[in-house]
Order: C-alpha cells, then structure tokens, then sequence
C-alpha cells in the first residue's frame, strides 16, 4: 500500500556524514568551516536577494506605508493611522468587488483544474498518437497569447453581433442572444469562461506533467483487479497527482482574486460594477481617484486575503506527500 | 538518521535567512520611512512669471516637447504648420490615448515636464502646483479680451473651484456637441427638418422604432457612461445651464439633484424603456458606435463636433447635425461645449515659446483654417477674428453655426462628467449603466451621483 503513494520516490536517500569526535579542537574548526561555507553560501545568495529585496521587499514595505497616509500621489501627505482600512471596510462597492473575485475562483480554478484532470486523463490513454500532439498544443495556446489580445479577442466572439450569437441564432437559440458583456447577469460569468479558456491548458499540461510519474504497474494491477477507466481515475490518477493539483489550484485561486488584465480589456469592471474586482479598483483607485492611501490599503488587503486562501491549500498538498 | 534532528537542522538553517532578511528589509524601511510625497511638493503654485513684453520663441534652435491625444490628428498638423512658419522650432512629441494621459498627468507633469500638454480636468493638478499660471500671458498677448466664456472652463480658483481665478490652460479650438443624424434613415421616415422641439424628437424616434431602425446608438460600455451625452441634453432642455455648471465648477452648495434634472433623468429613462437605444448599448464602446452610424446603422448619435471632419468625409452628404431641441418651441438651445484644453507645466523649459504657439493657434490665419478643416470646431480668439469658409451643406458647416446660435442663447456648458477627476468613471458610469439595463431610477441615479459629489469635493 506504500507503493501507492509515488512522491515517497522522490524523496532522495538522506546520508548523513559520520560525526567526528567532539574534542573542542576539532568543534572550533568545525566552527569555522561552517563560517566560511555560510559566507560563500551568503555570497552565492546575495545577488537575487539584493533584487528580490529592491523589486519585491521594498515596495511591499513601501505600499504598507503608503496605506497608512492620505495621499494623492504628488502633493504632500497627512499621517492617517489605519483610517483608509476602516474606510475600507465601511464601503459597500468594495465588499462586492471582494464577493466578485470569489465568483471567479469557481471559473478560474475550479473548471480548469476539473477540466484539466478529465482533458489530461484522455491525453494520457492516447499518448503515442499525433492527436495527443495536436490537443496538448492546441490548450496551451492560450498560455502563449498576450491576455491582452486574449481579451479583445473574446469581446469581439461575445459581443452582439459576434460569433457566439450567430452560433446560437443557427441553432434556432435565437431568444438567449445577448450582449454577454454588456449584460448584468451575463458579463462576470463571461468574463469567467474567458479565464477558464485562459488557465484550462495551464492545468492540463501539469496535470499531464504529474501523470508521467505514475507507476504503470498501479493501473496494471488496477485492472487485473477487474477496475474500469472511472475507478482508475479516483483510486489512482487523482490521489497521485495531489501535488499537481494543489499547484494547479493555488496558481489559478491566485489569478482569480488578483484578477486584473482580462477583465480590464473586456468589460473595465463595467456593466455598473458588475464585474469589479479588487485589483481594478486599487488601478481606479490610485490613478483615477489618485488615493494613493486607500489603494494602497486594498493592496494589502487583497495580499492578506490571497495568503489566507493560498496557506491552506499548500498545507493540504504537503500533508498528502508525508 | 532521526528524521526530527534533520528537520530541526533544517529550521534551523531556515531561520538565519529570515532574520537576515528581516533585518534587510528594515533597513529598507528606515530608508523609506519619511512621509510620501514631501519632496515633490517643491513647484509653488502660482510660480507664473507674469512677461513684460510678448514673449516668442526666439530665433535660436529649440525643441519643444509635447504630450498630445493620439487618434486626433489636429494638434500635429498644427505643430508641422508652426515648424514651416517658425523653422527654429522642433517638436518632440510623444502620444497617449486620453484614458493614458488622465492617469499619468500628475506623474508626467512632476517628472518629466512637456512644455505643451493635452490636459484632463485641471483642479486637481492646479492644487498640486503642476500647471503654469498663464495670466501673464494672456495679458501680454490679450486673451483677456476674448469672449470671457471660451476660458472660464481654464481658469481655477484657489479652493480648487473652476470657472473663475487664474488662467491655468488654453485651447486649441472648442467643441460643440449635439445630435448627428442619418440623412438616408431620416428621409425613410419622412423627417424633413430637425426637431423645433423635445416631443417632436420623441416623436420622430418613435417613427424611426416603429421603422425597425435602431433610433439612438449611444456608447456606454466598459467605463465609459455615454448616456451622460444624451442626460445632460435633456438636462438643459428641461432647465438652464447656470447651475449644472455651477455643479461642474464645484461651486459651494451646487447640486445636481434638482427637480429639472429629475424630469430629464426621468425622460432618459423612458428612452430606455421605449427602446429608443440600441439594445446592446451596455457593452459597446466608442469605436463601435461610431463605425454602426457611419455604416447606416443607426438614426441618430450623440457626439461632438470633432467628428465633424470624419463624418464630412466618410457620409459625405448623408450627415447631418442638430442641437438637442427645447422643451418649448422657440426656447433657448444648451450644448455641451469645451475647450480642447493643453496646458503647460510649471517645470515646463520653453513655456514663452509654447504660449507663443498657444496665440497662434487662435491668431494665424492656417492656423485658424487647419483648425476648422482638420479639427472640425471653431477656433479660440476674439469674436471678429478671420473665419474660414466651409462649404454649405457640410456638417462642419452646421456645427459651426450651432456654436453660433450656442453663444447667442449664451447656452455653453461643460460636461457633468468633468466635475470631478472621479465623478466619471466612479459614479456616472455605473449609474447610467444601471438605468441602461432598468437596476437603477431616475431619482436614485441623481441622488447617487451627488452623494459620491459631495464626498469627492470634501477630501
């Protein structure tokens, strides 16, 4: 049964290097040498530090700052304590921008990952062919083109005289044509379908990535043991790729509620906020409304909320690999 | 091995980095620990030298460096004509979309001063210092002695109100706005004239509805709420212009929930439910708009006269142009109306030379003509200046004389969505995308807006 479980390979042998004799000599050499190894460690280190410290500490700690003042980004500034966080919290749009990115996570992370498991499950069985070929490039596609164009894309496809309405007027659906984003109950699913259309390749081609890994004899045995597709796919295929997944579901939970380019290039928050997120609205905030402050303060907000979702899904994949 | 003794070992190795880092980063946060924005608060205000005599660009070589509107081919071709008439001057001239320009004038104009640059709304970069005060030259090159209301719109107070102090900006002509309309789609359904009143337009969008043709296409998608077009129209059909502008201007105790303006939300929204707006209006933007009319798609748009030379050419002979009728036949016409304002930075290196171009502009005579041919909307500067001649028929020619009949009825407004640098994108949009789509009333959009207003004009 422990052979069920394929990350156990992968943990390396550990050595662990015979222990000298413990005569103060030899511990104040041993002393030094780990000194020295330390600072070339240090050494080695130093340059991505420097530019993980310059482009990434800095102005984390910088925008931590910038929410504790009133501010509007040129002139000079008043100390405001945590005001623009309370303020925060007492604004109504705000709250339905979090609610949206919420929403989101169902089409950005919970249909790609499903998606991706079935998409790469059938890749898998078909792996020798050109078809496989063909189907893994064909969804990473996505991956490759800028969102941006991704994005117009898509506004033209769901607009109202574009392909999806035709599509569905020749199919005598004529009475669901709309403009999907234009649409109050439409527009942030839409958006979503964009996302999902987005991150679904992503998912796939790790999933399938996972897949290599998996001991062939486990679905040998499965099905001398008289299992169909169906049950190889959740006694094996799924418990094996628990790692995969908890990178899947944590890249895609994150790009759902820090959503910005995709809904920026195709609605820009609107049909009335319906699709407001909470990274669009620390851009309006901070270079429409110039509160530098308050943007800030959503900025640490939404860090804060993206730490809180990711945290336990890693401890969940990590508890699986022990 | 213990398995608990190489994690440990490994903790152990794990928290030496962190206090490093810990450290590391406090020592970048003591570096950043003075209050934002203190050291860039170095330009005074006001800090406009007031020039004795005309100042010009001098003989010597100079480059001027511009911030311009991309997509308008206006303020280039005026730049070239100034180059051919003045060869000393150069330009450098960098473009950005309006959308751009709006979230990057106060960066811009703090650390990379343009001498000549196209401007979003200017209280607020008037209160942070970042714009000259240009009294001095409109004394020197008389500008004070142009019809007071081509510069009001520029001139800001120092409590941030607009309409009245220092002259902050200039134009390089002003806009007029109204209704474009389908020459072919009109005579269809038997309309003759333009509307002499409000029903009469009623009536005819009802014809044009009962025709099958879309009435009214009107952008209003993304963050960009075009039915503040048609709103404010009806607002100053209803009421007068004063106190809308007074509302723009952010005079004290101005508000924009009046009972006009709810009769004008309320016409807005009958619109709405007649039908008279394409039905997918909520997720169009600009640029579709424009390529439905100019394909005979619609009746009717609003917009302003800086189409007018693209409508000339792309409908040339099937476009025509009206002012929002009155309620009453015979009563006094609004339009919204804006000069297309540049500025020039408090930093700036060649202010004198670019206020010299600013008065040629509205002085040169190819200028004035490029203006008018390429620009589509009547230049700035005196009343009896030199006028171009444009061909009858044209609806260049019948946006000029609606700017005519505008300065008669002294009808000229601002637009509602300038009252603020957020009223836009904040409040009217989503509002008027709410009404669009019937989430929102008439009472409830107005009451809305001038809540965010108030909140806005506060901080």
């Amino acid at each position: 049964m422990a052979r069920l479980n394929p990350n156990a390979v992968a943990d390396p042998p550990v050595s662990v290097p015979p222990q000298p004799m413990n005569t103060p000599s030899v511990r104040r050499a041993r002393g030094a040498r780990r000194a020295t190894a330390a600072g070339i460690g240090w050494l080695f280190v130093a340059p991505a530090l420097v530019v993980y410290a310059i482009f990434v500490l800095h102005p984390l700690l910088l925008t931590f700052q910038y929410s504790m003042y009133k501010w509007d980004g040129i002139g000079p500034s008043t100390w405001v304590g945590f005001n623009n966080y309370t303020e925060l919290f007492r604004d109504p749009d705000l709250f339905g921008s979090i609610l949206n990115a919420f929403k989101l996570i169902i089409f950005f992370s919970f249909i790609p990952v499903t998606l991706g498991l079935l998409i790469a499950s059938t890749i898998r069985r078909i792996a020798q062919s050109r078809l496989a070929l063909v189907a893994r490039t064909v969804l990473f596609l996505p991956q490759v083109i800028p969102l941006v164009a991704a994005g117009i894309t898509w506004s033209w496809l769901l607009a109202s005289p574009g392909v999806i309405n035709q599509a569905l007027s020749a199919i005598g659906l004529g009475d669901l044509t709309r403009a999907w984003l234009g649409d109050f109950s439409t527009a942030l699913p839409a958006v979503g379908v964009i996302g999902a259309w987005v991150l679904v390749g992503l998912c796939t081609l790790l999933l399938l990535a996972g897949m290599t890994k998996i001991e062939p004899a486990l679905y040998e045995a499965a099905r001398l043991d008289g299992a169909g597709p169906v049950r190889e796919f959740f006694s094996i295929t799924v418990p094996s790729l628990r790692q995969e997944i908890g990178v899947c579901v944590t890249v895609t939970v994150i790009a759902a509620l820090a959503s910005f380019d995709i809904v920026y290039v195709s609605t820009q928050g609107g049909p009335g906020n319906a699709t407001m997120v909470p990274g669009l609205e620390i851009f309006y905030l901070a270079f429409t409304q110039r509160e530098v402050g308050t943007a800030s303060a959503l900025a640490v907000v939404l860090m804060v909320l993206v730490l809180l979702c990711v945290l336990p899904i890693q401890r969940f994949t990590r508890d699986g690999t022990r | 091995m213990s398995h608990s003794r190489l994690t440990g070992q490994l903790r152990a190795g794990r928290v030496r980095p962190a206090i490093a880092m810990l450290a590391f980063a406090g020592l970048l946060a003591t570096a950043a620990c003075s209050a934002p924005g203190s050291n860039s608060s170095t330009a005074a205000p006001n800090s406009g030298a007031s020039p004795t005599t005309s100042p010009t660009c001098g003989t010597a070589p100079i480059t001027l460096s511009g911030y311009f509107e991309t997509g308008f081919p206006l303020p280039k071709d005026l730049a070239d004509e100034f180059t051919k008439q003045y060869p000393n001057v150069k330009w450098d001239i960098r473009e950005d979309q309006f959308a751009v320009i709006t979230q990057n004038a106060p960066r811009v104009l703090a650390d990379d001063p343009p001498d000549l640059m196209r401007l979003p709304q200017v209280s607020e970069l008037v209160k942070d210092g970042l714009l000259k005060n240009m009294d001095g030259y409109a004394q020197a090159f008389g500008w004070d002695k142009w019809p007071a209301s081509q510069l009001e719109q520029m001139r800001v107070g120092s409590t941030g109100e607009r309409g009245d102090g220092p002259l902050y900006a200039m134009g390089l002509n002003f806009s007029m706005t109204g209704l474009f309309y389908n020459k072919k789609l009109a005579a269809q359904i038997g309309m003759s004239q333009p509307p002499a009143t409000l029903a009469d337009l009623d009536a005819m969008l009802q014809k044009a509805k009962q025709a099958g043709i879309t009435p009214i296409d009107q952008f209003n998608g993304g963050a960009t709420g075009g039915l503040a077009f048609p709103l404010q129209n009806l607002m100053a059909a209803y009421g007068s212009p004063g106190p809308i502008n007074d509302w723009i201007f952010q005079k004290p105790g101005a508000t924009i929930d009046t009972p006009t303006n709810l009769q004008a939300a309320q016409h807005l929204q009958q619109w709405i439910k007649s039908g008279y707006f394409a039905s997918d209006i909520n997720s169009q933007d600009y640029a579709t708009m424009m390529s439905r009319f100019i394909g005979g798609k619609s009746l009717l748009m609003f917009d302003g006269d800086w189409e007018s030379g693209n409508l000339d050419k792309q409908m040339a002979g099937n476009v025509g142009f009206f002012l929002m009728p009155p309620a009453q036949a015979g009563g006094k016409q609004a339009a919204m109306s804006a000069p297309l304002t540049y500025g020039i930075s408090s930093k700036a290196k060649h202010a004198d030379c670019a206020a010299f171009f600013l008065n040629w502009v509205a002085t040169n005579q190819n200028a004035r003509d490029i203006d008018v041919k390429i620009g589509g909307s009547h230049p700035m500067g005196p009343a009896d200046a030199y006028m171009p001649a444009v061909q009858q028929g044209t609806v260049t020619a019948s946006t000029l004389n609606a700017g005519a009949k505008i300065g008669q009825d002294n009808g000229a407004m601002d637009f509602i969505a300038n009252a603020t640098g957020a009223i836009y994108a904040k409040s009217w949009t989503p509002q008027l995308q709410k009404m669009a789509a019937g989430q929102q009333t008439a009472d409830g959009l107005l009451k809305s807006v001038q809540k965010d207003y108030e909140s806005q004009v506060r901080s």
